[in-house]
């Protein structure tokens, strides 16, 4: 057991999936050309006002009682002051003293609270001219929560695990596309170490950008290594903010407390307390979808499938769909999730694909099933159909006409085959008769290079038994 | 007169009066013409776009308008022409108002004179070297001058029935959340109310009947159903009780001011109302807390002034810090950046308890004492000020005097209720002074009516300055 104990909390940034930004009416879209998206309101003219998108509190909402968070019935929107040339107010609407949702948990990891706040712009400073710097507003004003969790994970891989389920949550829910390469999911880290056993908090830092799985793992790995050398070395940590550069592999300090701003929160105002009464909470909360632990629980029941296909068929609400997608073609569940878990999980992973990018749909996955059950084809033949249609798209039936794949079942046809080769083999069959049972496999493979490969399989073993008596 | 010749006759006033008064930062010559060309050819078809269709008014410089330059007083806002019309302008433009022009203020809408406009001091119209009130000077002086028939102005403390009662004008600031705030360049949210400036109770009423109403665009905005604010106009004021509250009678303020709010209390006993003294114990603690509230949601509504999107830009700056401390620092005055420090103050870890949330409790006693009140009377009758006019000059220097000029209007902006400044008199060197009513929660409507009835038993608003300047055309 190592010496000291570690202590991770994670506050996660997602941007909502609202149509419009927080308080104004522009599009929140991302990737439209620069300053396309903006008005009077998010640019911070003189005299313009804020007006609250009920939808993006009803996504809050939603998220917050997925991870079983008490609903404020008032929450109040702060002014948190700060100077940027991203933040057109010089102030971001955030809440602070009040937020919307607290006292949640997910799994054994407590929620401490979920807050509303607006985004700010992007700067832009590569654009030729080194004296000159632009901003890009299209991005200030989107709706993000924040979901701040307990200091109760315990190592790098715990805090990816907390990050992996949260986002998969919040993609169910689809209030967030979680998608953290484009910044609509963000994660910062709070990390201190303290010897093992002891109940005190240690001094922590917080690590920004760690926007990836791996990034979270790498950097708490690397920051719990460097405070464990500082501490050893008979040092203090010392409270600060660290930035994770993921080129050179290492945290790098950022701004001490004392530099630390003195944000003066308060009350915002230009905006009443958000009253949210228990009907909305209880309406929100009958458009609840399922979420992947019940899911997992389900899919076992209703499908008689192992509980550990279940979890990995649901731990991605696409792929859940997709399984689902080819029961409701063809109601094989186990064997469509065998093909799911051995074939489809492996080829996304070396094609590096995403379930939704792949071009084979359920019902395509579903018919070739099928099709290998009532015999048209042999599982051998199947995989390599599987390829065709993950390669190509294309109908089982097409792939199996232009290869040629269908089975032959014709009884005729097979025993004629069988008795040219029996006729051929004569001192192979008297060794199957004098007991040696395992020639049996030569036989069928035999058939099998005569038939090239259409024969099927369960009907050369039936008559080759009978014939070799 | 049509429209045009209306709005040319102000024109005429402006061009004559203006290079003195200093009331007007921006005159629209070419946009009246022509919007009062338009009217008049809605009145030759018969067609009419409501009350104000052709009716020429003037806009205090805080109000937002598109393509027509914005200042608010400020030096920082030189060059800011709004890419938008707030709410108001856009609700008079598509009422047919012809707009004259925008009117001069104190900086960011802060101070009670008018000296601290990034432009230059107002003259008050009754007299040469004294000022006009603030922040809504410039309106008030137009209106005093006849430059302009109405106007709107704002009022967080007092900014349109301080100018209104030294002016000699009627004022109203509504209820907080009458008339939108989306569109005027916000000094201190919580309190800032747009209101309407006249030289008669009528035309107040009718130009609150434009402006008031529900506005999605502000969240602050009371949705209650549209009234006419005329409708008490000419209903009698017998039975109604006035309340007199002891602590708007101070030491220290003006013998003239007191004896001529007295014998408007006794004209409205006259009228058959009931007068009564009363107290609203709270008083006192009003002009400190309004200096915590009103600096501290300042400190942040004037952040966005920052020389990155609009307004002032200091040139050549080092850096980024460099970018944003000379813009500031030269786009603002002194007594706008004095009150930023202060709100950056009370704001500051550590000080927050102790200022902020400590002003919004005793925010909460000040609305107390007068939800007590009105258990018992219809509205409450104050002087607007403790004394008329003082000269340009006389108070800058002592802010705590200044401010104190702001001691009985600061307490209705801290309750959220309505108050209508009018003329009740003018002391011997010829100064108007101003009484004060303040009304229930959305009774604007009463207000109108005990104005109304003053105004009928009275002359005070006929009178009209002689306009007769040292330097003057």
């Amino acid at each position: 057991m190592s010496k000291y104990e570690t202590v991770i909390g994670l506050e996660v940034h997602a941007q909502l999936l609202t149509k419009t930004k927080l308080f104004c009416a522009c599009s929140a879209k991302f990737g439209d050309p620069p300053n396309s998206n903006i008005c009077p309101v998010c640019t911070g003219q003189a005299g313009a006002l804020p007006v609250l998108n009920k939808t993006a509190v009803e996504m809050a909402i939603k998220t917050g009682l997925a991870l079983n968070c008490e609903i404020r019935e008032k929450s109040i929107f702060a002014r948190k002051n700060y100077f940027y040339p991203d933040l057109p107010k010089g102030y971001q609407i955030s809440q602070y003293e009040k937020p919307l949702c607290v006292n949640g948990k997910l799994d054994h990891v407590p929620i401490v609270r979920i807050h509303m706040e607006e985004d700010a712009g992007k700067l832009l400073h590569d654009t030729g001219d080194p004296a000159v710097s632009h901003v890009d507003l299209n991005r200030c004003g989107t709706p993000l929560i924040e979901i701040v969790s307990g200091p109760d994970l315990h190592s790098p891989e715990e805090a990816a695990d907390y990050m992996r389920k949260l986002r998969n949550i919040l993609v169910y829910l689809e209030v967030c596309d979680g998608n953290m390469q484009e910044g609509s999911l963000r994660c910062d880290a709070n990390v201190s170490i303290r010897p093992a056993g002891s109940k005190k908090l240690g001094t922590r830092t917080e690590i920004k950008n760690v926007n990836s799985f791996k990034f979270i793992e790498n950097a708490l790995a690397y920051e719990i290594q460097r405070q464990t050398a500082v501490v050893e070395a008979g040092g203090k940590v010392i409270q600060e903010t660290r930035l994770w550069n993921q080129q050179k592999g290492t945290t790098e300090a950022m701004r001490s407390k004392e530099e630390a701003h003195d944000y003066r929160y308060f009350p915002d105002p230009d905006l009443l307390p958000l009253v949210v009464d228990r009907v909305w909470v209880e309406k929100i909360k009958g458009t609840l979808p399922e979420l992947a632990g019940e899911k997992a629980l389900r899919f076992a029941k209703q499908y008689n499938i192992p509980e550990y296909d279940a979890g990995v068929l649901t731990a991605q609400k696409e792929l859940a769909y997709y399984f689902e997608e080819c029961v409701r073609h063809h109601p094989s569940p186990k064997k469509i999730s065998n093909w799911i878990m051995a074939e489809l999980l492996r080829e996304l992973k070396v094609r590096d694909q995403d379930i939704t990018e792949i071009k084979m749909k359920p019902e395509q996955l579903a018919r070739m099933v099928a099709l290998i059950e009532q015999g048209t084809i042999s599982g051998a033949a199947g995989k390599g159909v599987f390829m065709a249609m993950l390669d190509t798209g294309k109908d089982p039936e097409a792939i199996i006409q232009a290869k040629g794949l269908e089975q032959v079942s014709d009884t005729g046809a097979i025993e004629t085959v069988i008795d040219k080769i029996i006729a051929k083999e004569a001192e192979n069959v008297k060794r199957y008769q004098s007991g040696k049972k395992n020639v049996l496999g030569f036989f069928v493979g035999e058939v099998m290079k005569a038939m090239k490969g259409k024969a099927n399989p369960k009907m050369v073993n039936e008559i080759l038994r009978k014939k070799l008596g | 007169m049509n429209c045009q010749e209306k709005t040319q006759y102000y024109l005429d006033r402006i061009a004559k009066y203006n290079p003195k008064l200093n009331c007007y930062l921006t005159v629209c010559a070419k946009e009246a013409l022509a919007a009062a060309r338009a009217a008049d050819q809605r009145r030759a078809k018969k067609e009419s776009l409501g009350p104000l269709d052709g009716v020429p008014i003037a806009l205090k410089d805080i109000f937002v308008t598109e393509g027509i330059k914005t200042t608010c007083g400020s030096k920082i806002l030189n060059n800011y022409i709004p890419p938008y019309d707030g709410t108001t302008a856009s609700a008079l433009k598509k009422g047919g108002a012809v707009l004259l022009g925008k009117l001069n203020l104190d900086e960011f809408a802060m101070g009670s004179s008018n000296e601290f406009s990034g432009f230059g001091p107002v003259q008050n119209p009754w007299k040469e070297g004294y000022i006009p009130g603030g922040s809504s000077g410039g309106s008030a002086a137009a209106l005093a001058a006849d430059l302009c028939p109405l106007s709107m102005g704002t009022d967080t403390g007092g900014s349109i029935r301080q100018p209104a009662a030294l002016c000699g004008v009627v004022g109203l600031k509504p209820t907080y959340g009458r008339v939108t705030r989306y569109g005027i360049i916000a000094f201190a949210s919580s309190l800032d109310q747009a209101g309407p400036m006249a030289r008669t109770v009528e035309d107040c009423a009718l130009l609150m009947n434009v402006v008031a109403g529900y506005d999605a665009k502000d969240s602050t905005s009371l949705n209650v159903p549209a009234e006419d604010f005329t409708k008490k106009l000419k209903q009698p004021v017998k039975g109604l009780k006035l309340g007199l509250p002891r602590e708007y009678f101070i030491n220290g303020m003006d013998a003239e001011v007191t004896t001529a709010v007295q014998k408007a209390a006794k004209k409205f006993e006259d009228l058959g109302a009931k007068v009564e003294e009363m107290s609203l114990p709270h008083t006192q603690y009003a002009v400190p807390c309004y200096y915590i509230i009103a600096p501290a949601e300042a400190s942040a509504n004037l952040a966005r002034y920052d020389g990155v999107r609009f307004g002032h830009r200091a040139g050549n700056p080092k850096d980024l810090l460099d970018l944003y401390e000379r813009s500031r620092s030269e786009g603002f005055g002194a007594e706008v950046t004095m009150r930023i420090v202060i709100g950056t103050f009370v704001l500051s870890t550590g000080y927050y308890d102790a200022y902020y949330l400590k002003a919004q409790k005793v925010r909460t006693l000040i609305k107390k004492d007068f939800t007590d009140a009105f258990q018992k009377f219809d509205a409450i009758l104050t002087p607007t000020t403790p004394t008329p006019a003082f000269k340009i000059g006389e108070k800058t220097d002592d802010p705590i005097k200044m401010y104190l000029s702001d001691i009985f209007t600061i307490p209705v902006n801290l309750a959220g209720l309505p108050g209508l400044a009018l003329p009740c008199g003018f002391s011997k060197t010829g100064l108007p002074v101003g009484m004060q009513l303040i009304g229930k929660h959305l009774d604007e409507a009463t207000l109108f009516q005990l104005g109304f009835a003053y105004e009928q038993a009275t002359d005070w608003h006929k009178r009209k300055p002689s306009l007769v300047m040292s330097h003057g055309s």
